[in-house]
């Protein structure tokens, strides 16, 4: 059932629309990632769930509820920010139990439920201190701890990572997401990181020009992104245009060579030119068995990074990048040396024409 | 190469000459009213003094009345600014402003002429009026000090971003502004307030004009017929600023030690 609508949405600013009819049905416990680049639209959307923006035009409900113009502070919406908001002049507990205060519960009650959250985010011990005696990941839990104290119908996470560093940011993120199974809570989450986005979602939104570029599971966004701007956002991609050679069998001309995509090409006509996709990494090296792909090229570059070794090929007008894992057996490939890559019908993604 | 700092040290020193003799000499003459010896008495004589007493009580209290005022009207003020009509605060910083180009005198003439006995609200007509009007002089004639340290304060903190994360938590205006920014902006209030109860103080056009018991009449009329005791309540004057100047300090200090280092 869902929880969350969001129907028509449209924010405008000063003529501007910076969020353009935004239709999104949210489930109860789903976690909801927006992923865009700045300037998406993606805070904005999530500030007018939060209800700190009005849309100019539109719907939000919430459990059936209309909130569209309903004020921020009856929402009953938890919130955490990118930079923590935690109030200066409150301990850790103060800062916990302030929704509790604010909405006149017993002080007993405050206390209990203060130190239920804190033992809930790991920091027991931390109830007395003061903000700024706290790191970056300490305080972003106890604002999670604040958010969550007064049992909100929702979660909103505005880029609650983005400024805490990089080791933090992947265990914080593991921690946020298990406790949101384990609360069951109602989740959206803002970010610009694919990975953060892939790692934490149930769905994702993916963002662009204050429209929705496309809505699906984590697999769905990264293997078979719909336009050319998710297959670019999300993930390394090589970007090839193909023109149609035989649009019933699914075949394409690329640089002079033959491949056939997996995907029905819908409204499409030989002779067209569209837009194909490959992940560097569903490329093999080598010449393909039946009913796979092959591609012949000579190699550019190669780049040695570890656990990858990543291959530059140029075809004859298109380069595309390979990337292989250092099993540590194999020679690595020389610069100049002509090479056959192979890939299988479904990794040939056909993106929806512009 | 080391620098002298001999250069520093003249300067210091010149500097603390060019304050302090001034200074040094009206305190050593406030201490000659008895012949021949250094003593207090100028002191005693102000202290003993009735009017000494009820006209500094009658500033104290009207300097409290008037940044308990002040502080109601400004912070409210400079928060709704900085948070929702931020393309005013130039125009209110300019409001704010222009009681140090208007003089007290043109200041306390339009209030007489605004609330004289002819007037609408005639203010002037009784002792009660008078002093609210005094007050209410003193709020604006106190504007300048006490918009700029507020709104200093507030802009040292996230004033948006705290409001909203209050407002999430379920708080309403009045909550989020007694509980959240009062007490992120106390050492800014607290200087204002200061600097407030400094003008107050000595203040002494309006008041006169007024015809209010105010401290600052009171400054005069010794001044003007007495030769030691006005060397004594200058001494004296300049203690209450320095201590205000000091509180200030202290006060900042101790409220910044459970607060972020900015």
């Amino acid at each position: 059932m869902t929880f969350l609508q969001l129907s028509r949405v449209q924010k405008t600013f000063g003529g501007e629309n910076v969020v353009k009819g935004f239709d999104l049905s949210v489930e109860r416990g789903e976690l909801v990632t927006f992923l865009g680049p700045s300037g998406c639209g993606k805070t904005t959307t999530l500030r007018m769930i939060a209800g700190f923006e009005t849309p100019t035009r539109g719907e939000i409900r919430i459990d059936g509820e209309d909130v569209t113009s309903l004020r921020a502070n009856r929402r009953n919406i938890g919130m955490v920010f990118q930079s923590y908001a935690l109030f200066p002049n409150m301990t850790v507990a103060g800062n916990v139990g302030f929704g509790l205060r604010v909405a006149g519960k017993p002080a007993g009650q405050i206390k209990t439920r203060t130190a239920e959250m804190l033992a809930l985010v790991k920091l027991p011990e931390l109830a007395a201190r003061y903000p700024y005696q706290l790191s970056g990941g300490q305080q972003q839990r106890v604002s999670l701890a604040r958010a969550l104290a007064p049992s909100p119908r929702i979660l909103l996470l505005d880029e609650p990572l983005s400024a805490l560093d990089a080791r933090i940011r992947v265990s914080l993120r593991d921690e946020i997401r298990s406790l949101q199974r384990k609360l069951g809570i109602t989740t959206i989450f803002v970010t610009h990181d694919q990975e953060e986005a892939l790692s934490m979602s149930d769905r994702i939104v993916v963002m662009n020009g204050g429209a929705i570029e496309q809505v699906g599971t984590p697999g769905e966004i990264y293997n078979t992104p719909r336009t050319r701007f998710v297959a670019s956002f999300v993930g390394t991609l090589n970007l090839i245009d193909g023109r149609i050679v035989d649009d019933l069998a699914r075949t394409f001309e690329i640089d002079g060579q033959r491949a056939v995509a997996g995907r029905r090409l819908d409204g499409a006509k030989q002779g067209d030119v569209r837009t194909l996709a490959l992940r560097p990494e569903a490329l093999r090296l080598g010449a393909a068995d039946e009913g796979r792909n092959t591609l012949r090229g000579t190699i550019e570059d190669v780049a040695f990074l570890g656990a990858v070794v990543r291959l530059r090929v140029r075809l004859t007008q298109t380069t595309i990048v390979i990337d292989t894992f250092n099993d540590g057996s194999g020679r690595l490939p020389d610069r100049g040396e002509p090479i056959e890559v192979n890939f299988a019908h479904d990794d040939l993604i056909v993106l929806d024409a512009a | 190469m080391k620098r002298s700092a001999l250069p520093a040290a003249v300067a210091t020193l010149l500097g603390a000459i060019y304050f302090l003799a001034p200074l040094v000499a009206t305190f050593e003459f406030s201490l000659r009213l008895k012949r021949g010896e250094y003593s207090f008495e100028a002191y005693r004589l102000v202290f003993a003094s009735g009017n000494f007493q009820a006209s500094f009580l009658y500033s104290t209290v009207l300097a409290l009345t008037t940044i308990v005022v002040s502080v109601l009207i400004v912070v409210p003020t400079a928060y709704w600014v900085q948070l929702r009509l931020p393309r005013l605060r130039g125009l209110v910083e300019f409001i704010s402003l222009s009681p140090l180009v208007i003089p007290a005198i043109v200041l306390v003439f339009g209030d007489i002429k605004l609330y004289g006995s002819a007037s609408f609200l005639p203010l002037t007509g009784s002792g009660l009026g008078s002093d609210t009007l005094l007050m209410l002089a003193y709020v604006a004639l106190s504007l300048p000090y006490m918009y700029r340290s507020v709104d200093t304060g507030l802009r040292a903190i996230d004033v948006r971003t705290l409001t909203e994360a209050a407002e999430s938590q379920g708080a309403g205006a009045l909550a989020i502004l007694v509980r959240v920014i009062l007490p992120n902006i106390r050492p800014a209030i607290l200087s204002g307030a200061f600097l407030t109860f400094a003008i107050v103080i000595g203040e002494f056009t309006i008041a006169s004009l007024l015809n209010r018991p105010a401290f600052g009449p009171y400054l005069q009329g010794v001044g003007a017929s007495r030769a030691y005791e006005p060397a004594a309540l200058a001494v004296m004057a300049f203690a209450i600023t320095w201590a205000c100047m000091g509180l200030i300090q202290l006060l900042g200090r101790s409220a910044s030690a459970s607060a972020p280092p900015r």
